[in-house]
Parts: C-alpha cells; sequence; structure tokens
C-alpha cells in the first residue's frame, strides 16, 4: 500500500517536471503538442475512490499550469478527465468486472483494451484544452484537427512508456 | 433538510466536479492581463530558476549555432562602424558626440525559456528589474523582432513572444515606408500575416519589412521579414500580407531588451496631448 504511493507520488511529480521543462519545449512540426502528464490520471487504480481522483487529477492540472503561465486551462481539462475516468471504466469492464490487484495498465488488460481507455481519456483532456485556448470560435476546424493529431502523438508517448516501464506479463 | 443531505450525497461526486470545473473555468475567464501577471510571477521565483538550472545544462547543446548567430551579429555591427563608411572629406575629420541624442540602449539577455508550438508563446529571459528592465520594453536580436516583455521579477522576466494571439507589431515596406501590422495567424512558427497595408503601396515579393517605430517598443528600421505572397481580399480597401520571419524563434539564445531612454518624456507628452496611454 505505501509502496503504491510513493509510486503514484513520483510518477505525480516525474510527469510534471517532464511536461513541464522537457514536453513544453520540443517542437515536433506542424504544431503538435503532447501532453504525456495525463499519464497520471489514466494509471491511477481502478479501486481508487472517484472524489480522489477528481482531486488529483484537479491538482495536476494546477501544477502543469504553473508551468505553461496559463492559469485553469489545464486544471479545467484535467477535472473533466477526472471526472470523465470512472464513467469510462464502466463502460468499458470486462464482463466479470476487474480483479482484485489488477492495474489499468497495457500489460495487465491487453492492448486493445488499454489504447482504447487511453484514447478516449486522451482525446476528452485534449478536446477541453486546445478549445479554452483559441477561446473562440474562429479557428474552429483547425483546431480539431490539431486536438486529433496531438491526441495521436501523447496516444504514442503514453505506448512508449508502457513499454518502457513494465516489464513482459508474468503469466502463469 | 434530510433531502438536501441524501441528495448532496447522492450526486456528491458531479457535484464536485462541478466546483472544481467552476473553480478552473473562473481562473480561465478572469485571465485578463492583470491575474495572469499575478499567476505567472508566483511560479517565477520558482520556475525561473528551475529554467536558469535547465540552461545551464541544455545551453551547450547548441553552441554552434549560438557562435554562428553571434559572429553574424558582430558582422552586422561592424558595418555600421564609422570605419566601414567611405571617408569624403580628407581634409578635416569631422567627429559626431552623439551622446546627447542617444534614444536607445539596449540590455543584452539570454533566454532561459521559449515555446514556439503553442497558440500563445511566451519568452523567459534572464533579466529582470535588478537589470533595468520594465514592462512593456520590447525584445530584439539585430536579426529580427522578438517580442515585448508582459511580466518582470527581480531577476527575470516573461515576454509575449510575437507567436502570440494578442501579438502586434506595426511594420513598414522599407522601400517605401507605407505600414500595416504585423500578426501571427498560427500556420507555422516562421510566417505571419500583415493586415492593413495600404493598395498604394508598391509592394512586391520579397520585399524587406521592418519596424516602423510608431508605437514605444521598437525602434524603426529593425528587420521583422520578407514578403512572401500578398493579396486584396475582395471587399476591403487594404493588402493582406503573407510575411516570412527574419526570426527563427526556435533557435533563440542571445536577444536584447530595448531600452527607450525617452520614454518617458513621451508619455508625458502623449497625456498633455489627452492621448491616454495610447498602445
Amino acid at each position: 500500500m505505501l509502496n503504491e504511493l510513493v509510486k503514484h507520488g513520483l510518477r505525480f511529480i516525474g510527469l510534471i517536471l517532464v511536461q513541464g521543462l522537457i514536453l513544453k519545449n520540443m517542437e515536433v512540426g506542424f504544431m503538435i503538442n503532447p501532453f504525456l502528464y495525463v499519464l497520471f490520471v489514466i494509471l491511477l487504480p481502478f479501486e481508487l475512490p472517484a472524489w480522489i481522483g477528481l482531486i488529483l487529477a484537479f491538482l495536476l492540472g494546477f501544477f502543469v499550469d504553473l508551468f505553461y503561465g496559463t492559469m485553469g486551462m489545464h486544471m479545467a481539462a484535467c477535472t473533466l478527465m477526472g471526472w470523465a475516468r470512472p464513467a469510462v471504466l464502466r463502460f468499458m469492464m470486462p464482463r466479470d468486472g476487474y480483479e482484485f490487484g489488477q492495474q489499468p495498465t497495457m500489460q495487465d488488460m491487453g492492448r486493445m483494451w488499454f489504447l482504447s481507455y487511453a484514447a478516449i481519456l486522451i482525446f476528452i483532456h485534449h478536446f477541453l484544452l486546445f478549445y479554452i485556448e483559441i477561446f473562440s470560435f474562429r479557428e474552429v476546424g483547425m483546431t480539431l484537427l490539431r486536438i486529433l493529431i496531438s491526441t495521436i502523438a501523447t496516444l504514442l508517448l503514453v505506448v512508449v512508456t508502457q513499454f518502457l516501464f513494465y516489464r513482459a506479463p508474468q503469466r502463469t | 433538510m434530510r433531502n438536501l443531505i441524501v441528495f448532496l450525497a447522492r450526486h456528491y461526486f458531479f457535484l464536485l466536479f462541478l466546483l472544481l470545473q467552476i473553480v478552473s473555468l473562473t481562473l480561465v475567464v478572469n485571465h485578463n492581463y492583470f491575474q495572469k501577471a499575478a499567476a505567472v510571477s508566483a511560479s517565477n521565483a520558482l520556475n525561473g530558476s528551475m529554467y536558469a538550472t535547465r540552461n545551464e545544462i541544455t545551453q551547450y547543446f547548441d553552441l554552434k549555432d549560438q557562435n554562428i548567430q553571434l559572429s553574424e551579429m558582430n558582422a552586422i555591427l561592424l558595418g555600421q562602424l564609422k570605419t566601414a563608411y567611405l571617408d569624403y572629406d580628407t581634409a578635416s575629420t569631422m567627429v559626431t558626440d552623439s551622446i546627447h541624442r542617444l534614444r536607445y540602449s539596449y540590455i543584452a539577455a539570454q533566454v532561459i525559456d521559449n515555446t514556439v508550438s503553442l497558440r500563445n508563446n511566451y519568452i523567459v529571459l534572464n533579466r529582470g528589474a535588478l537589470q533595468g528592465v520594465k514592462v512593456d520594453m520590447g525584445v530584439i536580436t539585430p536579426g529580427g523582432v522578438v517580442g515585448i516583455v508582459r511580466e518582470v521579477s527581480d531577476n527575470f522576466c516573461v515576454v509575449m513572444s510575437l507567436l502570440h494571439k494578442d501579438s502586434k507589431v506595426s511594420a513598414s515596406v522599407k522601400k517605401d515606408g507605407t505600414f500595416g501590422q504585423l500578426s501571427w495567424d498560427y500556420t507555422n512558427y516562421r510566417e505571419g500575416v500583415m493586415t492593413d497595408l495600404p493598395t498604394h503601396s508598391k509592394i512586391a515579393k520579397g520585399d524587406t519589412l521592418v519596424t516602423s517605430g510608431l508605437g514605444d517598443a521598437f525602434p524603426a528600421g529593425i528587420p521583422v521579414g520578407t514578403v512572401m505572397t500578398f493579396e486584396k481580399p475582395a471587399g476591403e480597401k487594404t493588402y493582406s500580407v503573407r510575411v516570412q520571419f527574419t526570426t527563427d524563434f526556435r533557435k533563440l539564445h542571445h536577444v536584447y531588451i530595448v531600452r527607450d531612454l525617452m520614454r518617458d518624456e513621451i508619455i508625458q507628452l502623449k497625456e498633455k496631448a489627452g492621448m491616454g496611454n495610447a498602445e
């Protein structure tokens, strides 16, 4: 339990720093902005009470906003994402529920499940974030294109971290 | 009362979500200039020193680029020295004492944080109030315009990049002096648009655009870009020009903050003339 707490805490801090100090300044081309830090919300454990997840997402957004100097934008997007997470989990629940001790990772839940789960949450987050950033209806189509492209970029990074940080499944 | 408690207990999750969302959106909406400044400076002390530390490490990676930029800058400056001009008058040498009409001085600064891919980009420099930086000063490189100082702390300042929704720079066509407004439309970080250029301008593809010197932030004649294409939109009386910026915002390292020594005088004069704080 304590071990888990430390792991999630380190991930919280680590992802904020990676986002604020490295990814923010990366210019990938064609206005792609990956927001890897949402991985923290994606990987929150199944059994975590929904309201704690919501508040954690809110705090995550707050710290990222500090780095971007955009007070409120990431907070709003993360809060929406934290609110949608339990619903998405319910929607994607396997027939006999989630097993105890399972984590929402690619290794535990399989590729298809993880990809669709992560893609939905990332899209929700990016959708609100990019439209708040524009805050007008002038560039609607262009922004939608950016949202889709950045969602794919973030998803790609999320998958890469899954391969980097988790060992091969230990199935017996 | 009991019903209320039951209602709250049943819908606590949605209500909590609503509360947090309202907090966030209020922050966004009230995000006018002053609140933004407060938020940014609150994060400045921590982030500024963090950026500075990162810069200590990363600045070695593009040392070659920086050297090339600095030597190009030297070449430009050498070209402006008195010795670079042909001396027609052999009988006597006239020394121009230009100190009494010096208008602009420059504070050299290094970029410690910069983005180019967001809709609204900001740049953090390692110079602040203690070094004489003030809000609304312009920031340039000898090759082009960078942005305008928006927030100052003791040792750092935050610059609103030209790559920002609200950035507007008055630019003129170098060869005939007609001028328009330069802004960024977020297609990519090397291109922007100039609007309001009158149609009597003899503009052509490849023309150089420079700062017009209108407005307080920039001296006249600093290059901003070259004309890529231009057109007259139907029903309008002005040209809309697509501009390639001369500044490569991805490779910003050494920049200069423009200090207008006569700024106070101009502002006082404008106030006297009833122009208010003309921006």
